[in-house]
């Protein structure tokens, strides 16, 4: 149907909410990337061939990521009348028995983990369930980037409109393009990529810079390892950063759009395509959107996963079809961006929120969060912490609510020693700063960043001298070599600390390493550089005595660097069972039946098998 | 005129000078690899960095930081001395057979690397990847054959796929303008060799005296220029004489 007017909006939001809460049986399965890769492909197929069995009719949908990493594949399960319940760590056995049970009208208690409130026809929530909301993993959360992911299906737009989908962009259209960019300044909304640059303030400056065409950009490049905020959000609510483009393009007066996503990501390649689609069928993207007037058209980028493309001014060169290289700043992308013209170029979580602060209004975005830093985030949560999975906060939280209470802190309750924010060039925090509040000058000073929002933990078995030279390794490999500090300076860093970890380091090693790092943090031309040291740096101020170790005393404190450990088999506790020579890809354990055990120092590669095999724990590393 | 000082001596400088040129014109000398007057700025070397002091705090690469009215420069600040001393120790443990970057880095008094030697296959290493010849190629001639290969520690220029380029016109440029000699370029008889890019090209004899001169490639400037189409080829001592006896016919000079 053609999206026209207001009416036809909610005409369209009406069909959203039917599709949403049906008069028949429901069953959401959460087919992200993360569901599938927990086998949420074969769940969602035996729910469909066991309903089909059994002649069950229910409504079958796949929808984004519901956030809970740990306990994926999720299911949603929602009757009518009866309740809504989310299922998790399916299998496909079990989804076998969900539907059995599920014929017999009942919602069962096996492998529930939560209910859930809103079920659209007012019915009371189960009483012996927690509700979802009330779980550690969710108390804390706030989701405004995620409000519909695992909640619709993702490139439906009839269920998007019925979420308060496009809203905003109406309510835009009816304000004159200036008022839209005061609004989003009002907000307090500052970039997500990483920078936390104000939203308002960039999107002012483009639209003062003289020239035309102007142009959007959604960042969706992600490079960081281990993050995967966007992707989730391309996944799993693709309308709320188109809308969220259209009407930045209307505020700015730009009428064509560019989302660069990369290519390792062909899920939300494959959904943000049909959504545009989708949009464009509907009106909501082409000419005169909703009778304004207003045109803007969306152009779906496929950039081929440097890390460094995400970065502003290497990005636009390579959807300009150049190599993906940053250059000198400035001139800034507001004021010459792509093809030279005024541009402005915003993250995915950044764009999902605008879209949803001109439906709610300035002034209840700028109420979540704390004063300069308004609104919420979403981290990757993962890492040595009990519950792992994606997390939307307010800005301000603390370090500990997040790792302790959301997190549920170490799992088997081990200490947590740090936390890594930020992506491959964030720093590391101790567990002494843990009070601090999540914001972006609060990090920075602290020495690490927001980034994009990976959030690592660490426990007492991570070596934090190997943590900053696995992040250099990473690091020095997606330099683009452009630049002296970044390329050679890197590499160095790099070269020195493993030579500290290989037990060969000297004291005047971490003097340099030091010197080193904070010349490349100072001197490269672009922010990979800039913050590619904030491992080492960060690691070197809150964890010297580490560094010490290795040096000085040829010691590895967390017993993980293997050119400083040994391993033994303590006598006194080995019953010679023999697994640990079978485990030993070395061939190093020699001993007899139901002798205790040793270990040949000259063949082992401390590679740790052992250790992890023996069922009496007898095998111990020597630091 | 856009006013600022350099060291506190106060100098005006035209707007959009980059800071480079402001603090040369003040009289102070910075080494630079990357930068090129005739070229887009482009600030990879890094070795032009001082210290902006007010009115924020920022170590910039002068070379591409435009100038700014009642900017502060200091060119001697700890932290830019320190800047272009690792820029060039860096670059010293690249490229040790340079004398060019060994005269750069004496002058900042850096006369050894604590950063080790190239590995034996790159002992003769010259490449500092300061872009010139890349850009110059792509910017001035607009053959755009050579281009960066590679990333981080890898990067190095090439022609595409390391042979023969179709793109090269055997111009020379990216020579001429390597501060480091990097490139070889070699005239054989009837050809000229690009061995950097696995390239070579015929060339065409003169006209007036047959030396082997102009890259055949370049024959694309007779259509460019027909009002001089007739020189193309020419050889310089050739072009010389053939103006020497023109403006004798001329009168423009009389032999004496
Ligand atoms: C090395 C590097 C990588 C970056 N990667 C990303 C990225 O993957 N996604 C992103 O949105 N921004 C990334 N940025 C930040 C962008 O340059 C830019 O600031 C951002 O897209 C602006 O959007 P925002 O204001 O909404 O944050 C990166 C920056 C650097 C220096
Ligand atoms: S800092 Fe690194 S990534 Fe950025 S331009 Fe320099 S070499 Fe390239
Ligand atoms: S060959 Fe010469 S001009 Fe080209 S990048 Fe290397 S040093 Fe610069
Ligand atoms: S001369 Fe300025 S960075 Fe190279």
């Amino acid at each position: 149907m053609r999206v026209h007017t207001r009416s036809d909006l909610e005409k369209l939001s009406a069909e959203g909410i039917a599709a949403l809460y049906p008069s028949r049986l429901k069953i959401s399965v959460g087919m992200a990337t993360c569901g599938l890769a927990t086998g949420a492909d074969g769940v969602y197929h035996a729910l469909r061939d066991e309903a089909a069995a059994r002649g069950l009719d229910l409504a079958l949908v796949a929808v984004g990521c519901i956030g809970y990493c740990q306990q994926e594949p999720l299911v949603d399960v929602r009757m009518p009348d009866r309740g809504r319940v989310l299922y998790a760590r399916m299998t496909p056995e079990r989804a076998r028995a969900l539907i059995a049970a599920l014929a017999q009208g009942a919602l069962p208690a096996e492998g529930a983990l939560a209910a859930i409130r809103e079920n659209g026809d007012g019915s009371e929530p189960a009483k012996d369930l927690p509700p979802l909301e009330e779980l550690p993993f969710y108390a804390h959360q706030h989701k405004v980037i995620l409000r519909n992911s695992g909640l619709i299906a993702p490139t439906r737009l009839e269920e998007y409109a019925a979420r308060e989908g496009y809203q905003g962009l109406a309510r835009a259209l009816a304000l004159p393009p200036q008022a839209v960019v005061d609004e989003v300044s009002r907000s307090g909304l500052r970039g997500r990529g990483g920078g936390g640059f104000p939203t308002g303030r960039k999107w002012q400056i483009c639209r003062d810079a003289p020239g035309a065409p102007k142009y959007i950009i959604c960042n969706g490049d992600e490079g960081d390892p281990g993050a995967y905020m966007d992707r989730t959000v391309l996944e799993s609510d693709p309308y709320s950063v188109i809308e969220g483009m259209v009407i930045g393009g209307y505020a700015i007066g730009a009428s064509e759009g560019y989302i660069y996503v990369r290519d390792e990501y062909p899920l939300a390649v494959e959904r943000v395509t049909q959504a545009v689609a989708r949009a464009e069928d509907a009106g909501l993207l082409g000419a005169d959107i909703l009778g304004s007037g207003f045109d803007f058209s969306v152009r779906v980028v496929r950039g081929a996963g440097a890390f460094v493309c995400g970065e502003e001014t290497a990005l636009i060169a390579s959807i300009e079809g150049g190599m993906g290289e940053p250059r000198p700043k400035p001139p800034y992308p507001a004021t010459s961006g792509l093809w030279g013209q005024p541009t402005v170029i915003n993250n995915v979580k950044t764009w999902a929120s605008v879209s949803a602060i001109l439906a709610r209004g300035a002034d209840w975005y700028a109420g979540l969060g704390v004063e300069g830093n308004t609104g919420t985030v979403v981290f990757s949560l993962v890492g040595k912490v009990a519950n792992t999975g994606l997390v939307e906060v307010p800005l301000g939280l603390t370090l500990r609510e997040m790792i302790e209470d959301i997190g549920g802190g170490g799992p088997d309750g081990k200490a947590v020693k740090a936390v890594q924010t930020g992506g491959p060039s964030g720093g590391c925090l101790p567990a002494r700063l843990f009070h601090l509040p999540i914001d972006y000058e609060t990090l920075t000073e602290a020495g690490s960043i927001m980034g994009s929002g990976g959030m690592v933990v660490m426990d007492e078995e991570t070596c934090m001298v190997d943590v900053a030279r696995y992040f250099l390794n990473f690091t020095m490999d997606e330099s683009c070599g452009k630049c002296t500090p970044c390329r050679e300076g890197t590499r160095a860093m790099h070269t020195i600390l493993s030579r500290i970890v290989a037990g060969e380091g000297t004291p005047e090693d971490l003097a340099l390493l030091e010197e080193v790092a904070v010349w490349v943090k100072g001197a490269a031309l672009c922010g990979l550089g800039q913050t590619v040291p904030n491992p080492v740096l960060s690691t070197l101020r809150y964890f010297r005595d580490e560094y010490e170790a290795h040096v000085h005393e040829r010691r590895c404190p967390a017993g993980v660097c293997r050119a400083l450990i040994r391993l033994a088999i303590r006598p006194d506790l080995c019953t010679g069972c023999g697994i640990c020579q079978r485990e030993c890809p070395a061939g190093a354990i020699r001993g007899e039946k139901r002798e205790p055990h040793v270990i040949d120092p000259e063949l082992c590669t401390r590679c740790r098998l052992c250790h992890d095999a023996c069922p009496e724990g007898a095998i111990e590393i020597v630091r | 005129m856009i006013e600022l000082t350099v060291n506190g001596n106060p100098i005006a400088v035209p707007e959009g000078t980059p800071l480079l040129e402001a603090v040369r014109a003040a009289g102070v000398e910075l080494p630079t690899l990357c930068y090129h007057e005739g070229l887009a700025p482009y600030g990879a070397c890094r070795l032009c960095m001082v210290l902006v002091a007010s009115p924020h705090r920022e170590l910039v690469a002068s070379c591409v930081y435009p100038v700014e009215e009642g900017l502060a420069v200091e060119t001697d600040a700890p932290e830019a001395v320190t800047a272009r001393r690792l820029a060039l120790e860096f670059l010293l443990s690249r490229c040790p057979q340079s004398a060019v970057i060994r005269e750069l880095a004496a002058g900042e008094g850096v006369t050894a690397s604590r950063f080790g030697a190239p590995p034996p296959e790159k002992a003769d290493e010259l490449c500092m990847l300061c872009g010139l010849c890349v850009r110059v190629c792509r910017e001035a001639i607009g053959a755009n054959a050579i281009s960066f290969i590679g990333r981080g520690g890898e990067r190095r220029v090439g022609a595409p796929f390391d042979v023969q380029s179709d793109a090269c016109i055997g111009c020379g440029a990216c020579a001429e303008v390597c501060p480091t000699g990097a490139i070889w370029i070699e005239d054989r008889g009837h050809q000229r060799i690009l061995h950097n890019w696995n390239t070579t090209v015929e060339l065409h004899p003169c006209p007036a005296c047959g030396r082997f001169f102009a890259p055949e490639p370049t024959a694309f400037l007779k259509e460019v220029l027909p009002e001089t189409a007739e020189l193309w080829g020419m050889c310089p001592e050739c072009l010389r004489q053939r103006a020497a006896r023109q403006w004798i016919e001329q009168d423009v000079v009389k032999p004496t």
